[in-house]
């Protein structure tokens, strides 16, 4: 295993960004306002129309239901433990990613993906058939994971983890090398100089990590209906309320789920924005020097 | 005494053979090249910070080839400071002497001194955010210089500076010279920055040494 030696060289973001001006690009712009703003439109009538759909009244009485309760409650459990394991396991693998060369680590990049690019719904059907294996069921009769909580996190773990391992991996990288290794002239050993110099540096990648997937974790619906099945007050998280509710026809309360959920999500991907600004920052003044 | 005995560093397919050098105690050595030459690569060898393939290191009468970074008895100033950006100037200067495991009140004493040479005491509590070029060079330096190394290199201090700062750390880095009679190594491309400071120059050409 050899240390990766690349060191950022683009842009910044802000420096890369321009205000508009409309003098004779006016058309241009106007081209891509219009063919922008058709999606960015359609967000927010989607938002509207959930908003105009439901009221004041429906949340409140969804929130008093004590199924919704549960979900709310296992809902935050699981994100929270999904993010925490998904920082413990990508931590180490965006920096090793990050920072060395070694045999096979197109094959591991291209493993680490799977999550991302394959359907929700068949990490949750191979982890259903991963726990009919010997081993597993063996596991199981002292520890039940299929159709319990547990496989709720593993569920929602092994999606998650993926996007926290793609922006801890990125962080890493744009984490000057030479700072390290400085502190390595200055009597560290390379554990030292991580704690000391690239743990701090990568706080704020961390955090966007954590936010990222603890977002991605309360949206996880797929994997859960396969693994963990949809079973009121055991298995039900928040989306789950919303496929139950619906399948009995209450659309109100599945539409209050729906705005919690999204209320959320809108929460956790300002910290995101917020976060990442300042990594960009950070990233940016180490460029340079 | 810096020495180098037919050394010999691969970095990808890039390669230093049989290099051998000897940097007087206390001089100043300034390392020319183009870029791409190697000078960089041969620095970092020297430092521990990349392994060599045959050959030895040696720092005074001591072997340091196969020593970690950290025990070499070397401060390195790269070319942009790579200072931490979460670490105050007085953390900075402190920073080696905690690792090393100093008494709080010699680490004060001890970064205190270093901020009055540098002309840093006013920016003791501040972060590297929003610091000039010399500021950070100069912060960079008492940071290499903390815990008394026997040899600064240093990794083309001067070549992101404007002229008036240049000067300064010029200056600076003279007077460190003269009150410490440290052994240097600076790499740089520029001759003039070269005859100014050091009192031998060396050239690498196609991975080998000229004087």
């Amino acid at each position: 295993m050899s240390p990766r030696s690349d060191t950022p060289s683009s842009p910044s973001i802000d420096e890369s960004r321009r205000g508009l001006d409309l003098g004779s690009d006016r058309r241009f712009l106007a081209a891509l306002i219009l063919l922008g703003g058709t999606y960015v439109s359609l967000l927010l009538a989607m938002v509207a129309a959930d908003l105009f759909y439901t009221t004041p009244g429906h949340l409140w009485h969804a929130l008093g239901s004590p199924e919704i309760r549960y979900a709310i409650r296992l809902s935050l459990l699981s994100c929270t433990l999904t993010t925490l394991l998904s920082l413990w396991v990508a931590v180490p693998i965006g920096y090793l990613m990050a920072r060395f060369e070694f045999p096979g680590r197109a094959f591991l990049d291209a493993l680490l993906d799977i999550p991302i690019v394959l359907p929700p719904l068949v990490i949750g059907l191979s982890l259903l058939i991963l726990f009919q294996t010997a081993p597993l069921r063996a596991l199981e009769t002292v520890f039940p994971v299929t159709y319990a909580v547990p496989s709720v996190i593993l569920a929602q773990f092994m999606v998650a983890c993926a996007f926290a391992v793609r922006t801890l991996r990125t962080t890493f990288a744009q984490i000057n090398p030479r700072q390290e290794q400085v502190a390595m002239t200055l009597g560290c050993n390379r554990a030292q100089a991580f704690w000391r110099v690239v743990l701090p540096a990568a706080r704020p990648g961390i955090l966007t990590a954590a936010t990222l997937a603890w977002a991605r974790a309360l949206g996880e619906f797929g994997p859960i209906l396969v693994f963990s099945g949809a079973t009121r007050m055991k298995t039900e998280v928040l989306p789950t309320t919303v496929f139950l509710e619906l399948s009995v026809g209450r659309l109100e309360a599945a539409v209050a789920v729906s705005l919690l959920m999204m209320g959320s999500a809108v929460v956790a991907l300002l910290l995101v924005r917020t976060w990442s600004g300042t990594g960009l920052a950070g990233v940016s003044s180490l460029r340079n020097g | 005494m810096i020495s180098l005995r037919h050394i010999t560093i691969q970095a990808g397919s890039f390669n230093l053979r049989d290099l051998s050098m000897e940097i007087p105690t206390g001089s100043h050595t300034a390392l020319m090249g183009r870029t791409g030459s190697g000078k960089t690569t041969l620095l970092e060898g020297i430092c521990g910070l990349r392994s060599i393939r045959s050959g030895s290191i040696w720092i005074g009468d001591r072997e340091v080839t196969n020593l970690p970074p950290g025990q070499r008895g070397i401060g390195l100033v790269p070319q942009d400071g790579a200072l931490f950006d979460h670490l105050t100037v007085r953390q900075h200067l402190e920073f080696a002497l905690e690792v090393r495991g100093w008494a709080l009140e010699r680490r004060e004493t001890r970064s205190q001194e270093l901020a009055e040479w540098l002309g840093l005491t006013s920016l003791m509590d501040r972060l590297p955010a929003g610091m000039s070029g010399g500021e950070r060079q100069r912060v960079a330096l008492g940071r290499a210089l903390a815990f008394h190394p026997p040899v600064l290199c240093l990794d083309e201090p001067l070549s992101a500076l404007d002229d008036q700062t240049r000067g300064e750390i010029v200056a600076v880095l003279t007077e460190i010279r003269n009150r410490t009679g440290i052994t240097i190594l600076h790499i740089t491309h520029n001759r003039s920055e070269a005859e100014r400071l050091a009192d031998r120059i060396l050239h690498l050409r196609d991975g080998r040494l000229e004087s």
